[in-house]
C-alpha cells in the first residue's frame, strides 16, 4: 500500500481563458496535515473542488488512495470527505437527520454508534434534535466536521474549518482533528487564513498564488528560510510580491 | 448502483415530509380541489346533456389520471428542488453518490408521493362522485404505468432544465404538464386537433391513454396496440431524460456551474 493518500499531478484549470490553477503537483501522505495557503482568488477552493470531483480539471490527474477521480469517482470519494464554510448541511433537517442521510450516502456501518461518538466529541449531543439551520455558526461548523469524519475518510479536505469558531473552540477542534488524523492515519488538506493555526497544525504548507505553488515546506522553518519572522509575514510577502517567490 | 445511497435521497425527502405539513398538504389539497370541481361539473353535464354520455368516467376519470401524471412529474421535480433550495448540491455531488443513484432516489420519492395523491383522488372520486376504476377494465393498470413513466421522464427533464439554468428557472418546471395537455387530448379525441397538433400528439404517451379510455367507455374494440407503443415511448423518454440530466450534470461539472450553482453563472 502506498503512503500517499492524495496525488495531484500537473493540475490545471482555466475559466474562459483565465488560469485559476496552473499546472500544480503535490501529494498528501497518511498522517500528514498539509496547509494550502494563499490570498483570496489564489486557486485554493478551485483545487479543492477538483479534488472533490465537482469541477473538472482542464488537464492533470487526481488520485485518492490510488483511485483516479476522473475514472473511478465513486471509489475515490468513498475515501474522502470535506467540510467547508460555504457548504453547510441542509438547514431544514435536524442534526441527527442530516447525519443519517450523509451516513447512508457514505455507506457508514454502525451509523448510530458512530454518530453518537462524534456528536459527543464535538459537543453536539444536546443539539441532536435541533434543525441544523437554527444552530449557531460555530455549531454548524462543528456539525460539518462531524459529517466530514463520519465515514472515517482516508483524505479529509477542510476549507477554513475554524473560520467561525471562537479561539477556545477552534483550539479544541484543531486538537481533535490532529488527534483523528494521527490515530486513523488520515491525510488532511487544510486551507486557512489563520497563520497561527496553520503553523500549529500543519506538517507542511503549500503557498499558492495566481494558481501556482510558489513555496512549500515546514511552516515552522519556512519563514526563516525566506528571511521572515513569522508565517503571517511570509504570507503577506507572497501575496504582495508573488513574482519574488516564483519557482523556476 | 448502491441502494444505500439511493435510500439516502429517499430518507432525506421522508424527513422533510414528516416534519412539514406545508409539504404534505399540497400532495392532497390540489388534487382534492380538482376532483371536487370536476366532479360537480360532470354531475351538471350529466344532468343537462341529452347525449346519454356518462361524464363521470369520461371527464372526471380523465382529470384524475392527468392529475396523477402531474403529481408524478412534480414529485420528481419537487424532490430535486429541495436540494436546490437548501443549496445541497456540493454536499451531495462531492459524495460517492452517482447521478443514476440520485435520479433513482428522486423517482422512488415520487412513487411514494404520487401514490398517496392517487389514493386520495380515488377515494374522493369514488366516494362522492361514484367513479370506479373497474369501469376501465384491466387496461387501467398499463394506463397508469404509461402516465407514471412519462411523468417520471418529464420530471427528470424539468430538473435538468433547472440544473442547467439555475435556481431562478424553477418556474420552468411547473407549467410543463399544462403545456402538454392540449396535445395529450385529455378531454377530447385526438381527431379534434389540427393536423400539426395530431403529429405532436402521436409523440406523447398520455394521448394514447386518453384515446384508449374513450374507446373503452364508448364500448369500442380496444386492442391495446397503441398501449404497447405508448409504453415504449414513455420508456424511451425516461432514458432520454436521464441521459439529458447526466449530460447537463457533466456540463455543470466541466464548466464549474455545479461548484458555484447558487451564483447561476460560471463567469
Amino acid at each position: 500500500m502506498t503512503s500517499k493518500v492524495l496525488s495531484v499531478s500537473r493540475l490545471r484549470r482555466v475559466f474562459h481563458g483565465a488560469v485559476a490553477v496552473d499546472d500544480i503537483s503535490f501529494e498528501v501522505e497518511r498522517d500528514e496535515i498539509v496547509g494550502l495557503l494563499g490570498p483570496n482568488g489564489a486557486g485554493k477552493t478551485t483545487t479543492i473542488n477538483m479534488i472533490l470531483g465537482v469541477l473538472d480539471p482542464t488537464s492533470g490527474t487526481i488520485r485518492i488512495e490510488g483511485f483516479d477521480i476522473a475514472a473511478n469517482r465513486a471509489s475515490a470519494l468513498e475515501q474522502t470527505n470535506f467540510a467547508a464554510v460555504y457548504a453547510p448541511l441542509p438547514g431544514n433537517l435536524t442534526v441527527t437527520q442530516n447525519l443519517r442521510v450523509f451516513g447512508r450516502l457514505y455507506g457508514v456501518s454502525n451509523l448510530t454508534e458512530r454518530m453518537g461518538e462524534l456528536l459527543d466529541q464535538f459537543s453536539l449531543k444536546d443539539r441532536r434534535h435541533v434543525k441544523s439551520g437554527v444552530l449557531s455558526s460555530g455549531e454548524q461548523t462543528r456539525l460539518s466536521l462531524v459529517k466530514a469524519l463520519l465515514n472515517r475518510p482516508r483524505l479529509l479536505l477542510l476549507d477554513e474549518p475554524t473560520a467561525s469558531l471562537d479561539p477556545a473552540t477552534a483550539d479544541d477542534i484543531r486538537a481533535r482533528i490532529r488527534e483523528f488524523a494521527a490515530r486513523e492515519g488520515v491525510g488532511v488538506l487544510w486551507t486557512s487564513h489563520n497563520m497561527y493555526e496553520v503553523a500549529d497544525v500543519c506538517h507542511r504548507v503549500l503557498f499558492l498564488s495566481h494558481g501556482k505553488i510558489l513555496l512549500e515546506g515546514d511552516p515552522k522553518a519556512l519563514p526563516r528560510e525566506h528571511g521572515k519572522e513569522t508565517l503571517e509575514e511570509l504570507f503577506i510577502s507572497v501575496a504582495r510580491e508573488p513574482l519574488a517567490f516564483e519557482r523556476s | 448502483m448502491r441502494f444505500h445511497r439511493t435510500s439516502a435521497i429517499v430518507l432525506r425527502q421522508f424527513y422533510l415530509m414528516r416534519g412539514s405539513a406545508a409539504r404534505v398538504l399540497p400532495l392532497f389539497a390540489w388534487v382534492a380541489i380538482d376532483i371536487v370541481l370536476w366532479g360537480f361539473i360532470t354531475r351538471y353535464l350529466n344532468a343537462v346533456s341529452t347525449a346519454g354520455l356518462d361524464f363521470v368516467p369520461l371527464l372526471l376519470g380523465a382529470v384524475l389520471l392527468w392529475d396523477f401524471f402531474t403529481r408524478v412529474m412534480h414529485g420528481v421535480s419537487m424532490a430535486f428542488l429541495e436540494d436546490v433550495w437548501s443549496r445541497n448540491f456540493l454536499n451531495l455531488f462531492a459524495s460517492p453518490l452517482t447521478i443514476g443513484e440520485y435520479i433513482c432516489g428522486l423517482v422512488l420519492t415520487s412513487v411514494a408521493t404520487s401514490s398517496a395523491g392517487l389514493l386520495m383522488m380515488l377515494a374522493l372520486a369514488s366516494a362522492v362522485f361514484g367513479l370506479s376504476f373497474f369501469g376501465y377494465g384491466l387496461p387501467i393498470v398499463p394506463f397508469l404505468l404509461v402516465l407514471f413513466l412519462f411523468g417520471i421522464a418529464l420530471g427528470i427533464f424539468g430538473s435538468a432544465l433547472v440544473l442547467r439554468f439555475g435556481p431562478a428557472s424553477e418556474w420552468l418546471v411547473w407549467p410543463l404538464p399544462a403545456l402538454l395537455s392540449p396535445f395529450a387530448a385529455v378531454f377530447y379525441p385526438v381527431s379534434t386537433l389540427p393536423y400539426w397538433m395530431r403529429q405532436v400528439s402521436r409523440l406523447l404517451p398520455p394521448s394514447y391513454v386518453f384515446e384508449g379510455i374513450r374507446a373503452i367507455l364508448a364500448g369500442g374494440d380496444y386492442r391495446g396496440g397503441g398501449l404497447a407503443w405508448s409504453l415504449s415511448l414513455a420508456a424511451i423518454y425516461i432514458l432520454l431524460a436521464s441521459l439529458f440530466f447526466a449530460r447537463i450534470h457533466r456540463h455543470a461539472v466541466r464548466t464549474g456551474l455545479l461548484a458555484r450553482y447558487s451564483a447561476e453563472s460560471v463567469s
